[in-house]
């Protein structure tokens, strides 16, 4: 592909430029440089709700939360950030490695199946990590019917390292999942380059493997650092409180929203501190590197290597997927009467249809969105990009609320045109269609599926986006005929992505759903509130399964 | 494979279906006089079986949805006028009273009512309503505590029990509403030297919720802890052995601590006479025997008999001072805790 | 000089598909190897063979008189002194010129590797573009920079894998010489893997032709166009056609041309030896000249213009097709009859196949 490209004469290139095409696509591009501002428009329309509650600042809250719990839990955040950046960074990385680069037993087996625990919502992993290890659970149960002993120095996973590890378990596929996508392409040439120059396999890892990753890398810890920094499930189930525990007692035991929200903004702040911090560290550099078809042999492990690495990839894949849909599927047999009724099917087509919606429009915004930033890669429009995905690091139910409250006041708004030119009553028209469900998720879900395509649009050399212009081909057709073959992998992994996280996504759903509209989440949303997790365990393995269907697609699609 | 789809060129028409799409999802503009609305943070399965009933006995449909309290107060807030809701529906009297600070609700006069929910279970002015009633009360490990050793939820302070205490989180509002009722009695400075005794006790750190509070007394991690009676009644219901039960405290002063699940009329409801209707039928004895039945929570009228399991905890002093307070001070009470250090 | 490269009968494979079989070559220091052959022949894999990166199932493969492969045994690449120039350059993107090219002098001290990088950017013309990234270059400037990064840290030996196939066709033979000239002048040992005849004969000493993973011939360009190892390499160097025909003398065999006359050359015996047995006789276009008064006629059956000449595919009279070099200048339609007459002074033989 790429010699038919770099074999056009760049001569020929400026006479095609006159052609008449070439006006029309300047007003194409025009368009490009307005729609990140439109997208970001939209997306941040909650993110000022959320920044507006500046505008009734509560000193007295704040004076008692700064005085109380803020310094603790500033503290346990940023301890809990970085222990799941580290997590994440660990096992995503090395096993994103052994899995592309070596052969070890089961290396297959393992290459796919380590996506998997991308479907179980963390929540889920960590009540059953809970159920398992707490006091009560059945591992420290057991211990003190073989010891006779009260077991008090057992580590309690209700601590600061319980949580980091089950978001690690939940969260490393996002790493797992990109940096693989890096080294399957120039992993292992890239060792043979560090080799020839005289560097040990492990020097040539982390001095060249490693760096080339960066934005891989980088995306996918990013995506699970704002996944932390807006988790509520996971730490209200260990009862460890961060950033995010402190917004929701102020809102709901506080009845503060507007304090609730001005610290969500903070939150907001912290995010973007950290995307720009580290668009700043690249500079002019480049990560693009032309994807070779070549069969590129695997590194064989043997002996006590082979072993560790297979040990060590059974374990993650045991406590990140094993043990949940195990554990699961236990509580299903015994609640099944509970659980099952007609409305199963519809909860788990609302779930399917809305992940499928929203992954379509999703990916359609950051694919045009990651086009615009390539097209016209000035500050403004990277800063309005960067704008556009700050809502991932978002607490749910903040993010719900900022979405609802302006979408009413427009809804309100509508109805009294409408009343003022009918003179008909109305109620109230946008609320409760899927339409604001999606735009909702839409804003919630962009960085997930903006940060696989961004990578993806680095690897295309920007010779041919001037090869394809050489041949006439711009605008939508030059997306349709060069892209959308070049990124079809990464938009899909990125379709994955979003419809897995619609899946599991609650706060959004709950509150913007329509009547009658219940899904999976909802419906274990309703199961769980009280606390009675065993009886949530159906629609939990259901939304599961579901889930599994496009990463098993995925991986068949990535492997071959 | 998304190719014609989303890179098609005629963009602008898939964008119109798309739009029509949303609109073919659009709530229905009800005509219909005979439906009402609700928004309840009660889940689905502790109401719908009541919806059901209510249907079945007026003919008025009613359709729901559920989330959490501050949500649907902000959704209430936010569609102001033209909220499609007739009636709010918590599991606390905290967010009710809250509901009614923000003018959500609309006072409603009905004697069927006032006859059937007693006047510490419902706001002064008749914006809300306790439909039944959550006893939050000491249970304690048989195998390691004599009941004569327990009395007040005070008393979980003293020394004595030190290592020996389980609390739920004070993210939970069952247990900000306890707190608020006993800075109501005791007052700020004492009401906080207690709850920092509490702390002091904590064998654990504080627990996600009443079910694991109560299996870690069973397992024998601590010795008591406090919980709202159906906790207890559920796991007694799955594990009838367990070395658990219930002791009702401050009998002697202000009775049980008792919370209300209950429900009040929107402020812009279009259908006030079925919505009080409604609630006029949660207060009834059918309504009130299938609260009990579903979620072992205790009536709020009182003239309704209750059989086992309820029957079998024996009967108790409740709080009779006004829930009204648990609303008014919640936020205090969240402040204590803060400076308390109870997590 | 003394020999830095020896291939001992090594093969590699793939599972049970033999990649490279019994292959041995050597190299002396200071020579320009080339490994010459269609793609798949496995040319490829003798080089990773050769770098480290990959096991070899049997044979030995020594370098400056180390064995570093054998059955069971593989030298890590970087303990090899080998410089590699990858195919695709696998330049770092993320890098500049100079930090690509320090790259692999990390045991050297700040000072010793800036003025080694200063050096050589100086010596290939990359002076200018030292701060620049890969992106930032043309196609000649980065593999150029690709050799040079390869070249910093003093290797005993360079190997280059297809080294001009991602370059602009016009570029490949100028650029070939420049590198010859370069290597020379550093007097470095290299082995380039190429699918191109010419460009291995502008830049290589030694050329070895393969085929489906064994060695056809090892040898200078020279020797492989006239000397011949068998009719694979006859068919593959240069052009030419076989053609019937039978020993008479030593220096006498009968074909349908008529009479040829020269020194014969058969792979494995003397002229003495096959005289009297039927044969294939190798006719390059250079054989067959042009003459008008010639009584031996033929049918122009294809042309191909050369520039100076045309490549013109003839018919003999049997249907026997042969191929001629004439100079341009006549220019014979197709379907013409010419006179011809071959002008041979080595005639290169193999026995006849039994199938003919």
């Amino acid at each position: 592909m790429k010699n038919d490209f770099s074999s056009v004469n760049p001569a020929a290139i400026p006479d095609i430029q006159q052609h008449s095409s070439y006006k029309a696509g300047y007003g194409i591009r025009r368009a490009w440089r307005v729609f990140p501002f439109l997208v970001a428009a939209v997306v941040l329309v909650p993110v000022c709700v959320v920044f507006a509650s500046f505008l009734s600042l509560d000193d007295e809250i704040w004076q008692h939360l700064i005085a109380t719990t803020l310094p603790n839990l500033l503290t346990n955040t940023l301890w809990l950030s970085l222990g799941v950046i580290a997590g994440t960074a660990l096992l995503g990385i090395s096993l994103a490695w052994f899995t592309s680069v070596y052969r070890f037993p089961g290396y297959r087996f393992f290459s796919w199946a380590l996506f998997l625990p991308l479907a179980i919502p963390a929540y889920v992993i960590a009540f059953v990590a809970l159920g398992t290890f707490d006091y009560t659970g059945p591992v420290q149960t057991s211990l003190r019917h073989w010891f006779n002993s009260d077991l008090l120095w057992f580590p309690d996973i209700r601590s600061g390292p319980g949580v980091a590890i089950v978001m690690t378990l939940a969260f490393y596929p996002y790493v797992y999942l990109l940096s693989r996508d890096a080294f399957l392409t120039q992993g292992k040439r890239l060792l043979e380059v560090a080799q020839s120059l005289g560097f040990t396999r492990r020097q040539g890892f982390f001095r060249v493997v490693l760096p080339m990753a960066r934005p891989w890398i980088v995306a996918g810890i990013m995506l699970a650092l704002m996944e932390t920094l807006a988790d509520f499930g996971t730490v209200s189930i260990f009862n460890y409180d961060t950033f995010t525990t402190a917004i929701y007692k102020t809102w709901f035991g506080m009845f503060s929203l507007s304090t609730a929200s001005q610290l969500a903004s903070l939150l907001i702040l912290i995010v973007l501190v950290i995307i720009v911090t580290e668009q700043r560290f690249r500079l002019r550099m480049r990560f693009s590197e032309n994807r070779k078809s070549a069969r590129v042999e695997r590194v064989p492990l043997t002996g006590w290597q082979a072993a560790a690495v297979t040990g060590f990839a059974s374990t993650v894949l045991f406590f990140a997927f094993v043990l949940p849909v195990v554990q699961l599927s236990i509580w299903a047999m015994d609640a099944l009467t509970v659980g099952l009724d007609q409305r199963y099917l519809e909860f788990t087509w609302h779930s399917v249809l809305l992940s499928i919606l929203a992954a379509l429009i999703t990916c359609l915004v950051a694919a045009m969105l990651a086009y615009a930033a390539r097209i016209h890669s000035d500050g403004y429009t990277r800063f309005a990009i960067r704008l556009s995905t700050v809502g991932y690091a978002l607490p749910g139910a903040v993010l719900a609320v900022g979405i609802f409250i302006p979408m009413a006041w427009l809804d309100n708004l509508l109805s009294d045109w409408i009343e003022i030119i009918s003179g008909a009553e109305t109620g109230l028209l946008i609320q409760g269609t899927l339409t604001v469900m999606l735009v909702a998720y839409m804003t919630r879900f962009l960085a997930v599926s903006y940060f696989p395509l961004e990578s993806a649009l680095q690897r295309v050399t920007r010779s041919i986006d001037e090869a394809a212009a050489g041949f006439g081909i711009t605008g939508w057709s030059m997306l349709r005929t060069i892209y959308l073959p070049m990124l079809k992998s990464s938009l899909f992994t990125a379709a994955t992505l979003v419809f897995v996280d619609v899946m599991k996504e609650m706060p959004i759903t709950l509150m913007t759903r329509p009547f009658d509209w219940d899904t999976l989440a909802v419906r274990i949303f309703s199961l769980t509130s009280e606390g009675q997790w065993e009886q949530a365990a159906l629609p939990a393995l259901t939304l599961i399964l579901t889930g599994l269907i496009p990463i098993i697609l995925l991986v068949r699609h990535s492997e071959t | 494979m998304h190719r014609s789809f989303i890179f098609s060129s005629h963009f602008g028409r898939w964008c119109s279906s798309f739009l029509l799409i949303g609109f073919l999802f659009a709530a229905p503009i009800s005509s219909q006089a005979e439906e009402i609305v609700v928004y309840s943070s009660r889940i689905e399965q502790l109401i719908k079986p009541l919806f059901d009933a209510f249907t079945k006995e007026t003919g008025i449909t009613v359709k729901f949805t559920t989330d959490k309290e501050g949500a649907l107060l902000t959704r209430l807030i936010a569609e102001g006028k033209r909220t499609p809701a007739d009636i709010l529906i918590t599991v606390d009297a905290g967010n009710l009273w809250e509901a009614a600070r923000n003018g959500l609700l609309k006072p409603v006069t009905s004697p069927v009512l006032e006859a059937n929910i007693p006047e510490n279970l419902r706001d002064p002015q008749g914006q809300w309503f306790g439909l039944t009633v959550r006893a939050r009360t000491i249970v304690y490990n048989t195998q390691k505590v004599k009941p004569e050793e327990l009395s007040t939820y005070a008393d979980l302070a003293d020394p004595k029990w030190k290592h020996r205490l389980c609390l739920r989180t004070s993210k939970k509002v069952y247990n900000q509403s306890l707190v608020a009722m006993m800075i109501a009695e005791l007052g700020e400075t004492e009401t906080e030297r207690i709850v920092k005794g509490w702390v002091n006790n904590l064998a654990t750190d504080p627990i996600a919720d009443d079910s694991l509070a109560l299996e870690f007394v069973a397992a024998g991690r601590c010795d008591v802890t406090l919980v709202n009676t159906y906790y207890y009644g559920r796991l007694m219901h799955e594990n009838p052995t367990l070395p658990l039960a219930i002791f009702w405290p401050n009998q002697a002063t202000t009775g049980v601590h008792v919370n209300v699940s209950g429900a009040g009329v929107t402020r812009y409801s279009k259908h006030e006479a079925a919505a009080v209707r409604l609630l006029e039928f949660l207060s009834s004895e059918q309504a009130q025997k299938l609260f009990v039945e579903l979620n072992m929570e205790y009536p709020a009228n009182p003239q309704i008999k209750y059989g086992e399991p309820l029957s079998n905890w024996g009967s108790f002093k409740g709080d009779p001072r006004s829930i009204v307070k648990a609303g008014e001070l919640q936020t205090s009470a969240v402040r204590l805790m803060d400076r308390a250090e109870y997590r | 000089m003394s020999t830095l490269l020896k291939l001992d009968r090594i093969s590699h494979a793939y599972g049970a598909q033999a990649i490279v079989n019994e292959l041995s070559l050597e190299l002396k220091k200071g020579e320009i190897g080339c490994l010459l052959g269609p793609s798949g022949c496995g040319k490829t894999t003798v080089l990773r063979c050769i770098a480290g990166f990959e096991p070899i199932i049997s044979g030995e493969i020594w370098l400056n008189e180390n064995s570093v492969s054998r059955a069971g045994f593989v030298l890590p690449p970087e303990q090899r002194r080998i410089g590699m120039v990858f195919q695709e350059y696998a330049l770092f993107p993320h890098l500049t010129v100079t930090a690509n090219v320090g790259f692999g002098l990390h045991r050297s001290t700040k000072a010793e590797r800036a003025h080694r990088v200063a050096e050589l950017l100086q010596i290939t013309g990359l002076t200018e573009v030292a701060n620049r990234y890969p992106h930032e270059l043309s196609g000649g400037q980065q593999q150029r920079v690709a050799l040079v990064r390869a070249l910093a840290p003093y290797p005993d030996l360079i190997l280059l894998d297809e080294p001009f196939s991602n370059l602009d066709v016009s570029l490949r033979e100028y650029l070939g010489q420049e590198i010859r000239e370069l290597l020379k002048k550093l007097n470095i040992t290299a082995i380039l893997v190429t699918h191109d005849q010419a460009e291995a004969f502008a830049v290589a000493d030694k050329i070895g032709v393969m085929h489906a993973g064994k060695m056809m011939q090892w040898g200078g360009a020279h020797e492989l166009y006239h000397h011949p190892a068998n009719r694979f390499i006859a068919d593959f160097i240069g052009q030419g056609i076989l053609i019937p025909g039978k020993v008479m003398h030593p220096d006498k065999v009968e074909t349908e041309l008529g009479t040829l006359t020269g020194n014969i050359y058969h792979p494995d015996h003397s002229s003495r030896e096959i005289a009297g047995s039927q044969v294939d006789v190798l006719i390059r276009p250079d054989d067959i000249i042009h003459d008008n008064d010639s009584s031996l006629r033929a049918v122009v059956i294809h042309k191909a213009f050369r520039g100076a000449q045309y490549l013109y595919t003839l018919r003999l009279t049997s249907g026997q097709n042969v191929l001629s070099l004439i100079s341009s200048y006549h220019d014979h339609a197709i379907g013409e009859k010419i006179g011809i007459r071959p002008q041979t002074d080595h005639i290169v033989v193999f026995d006849r196949l039994n199938s003919q």
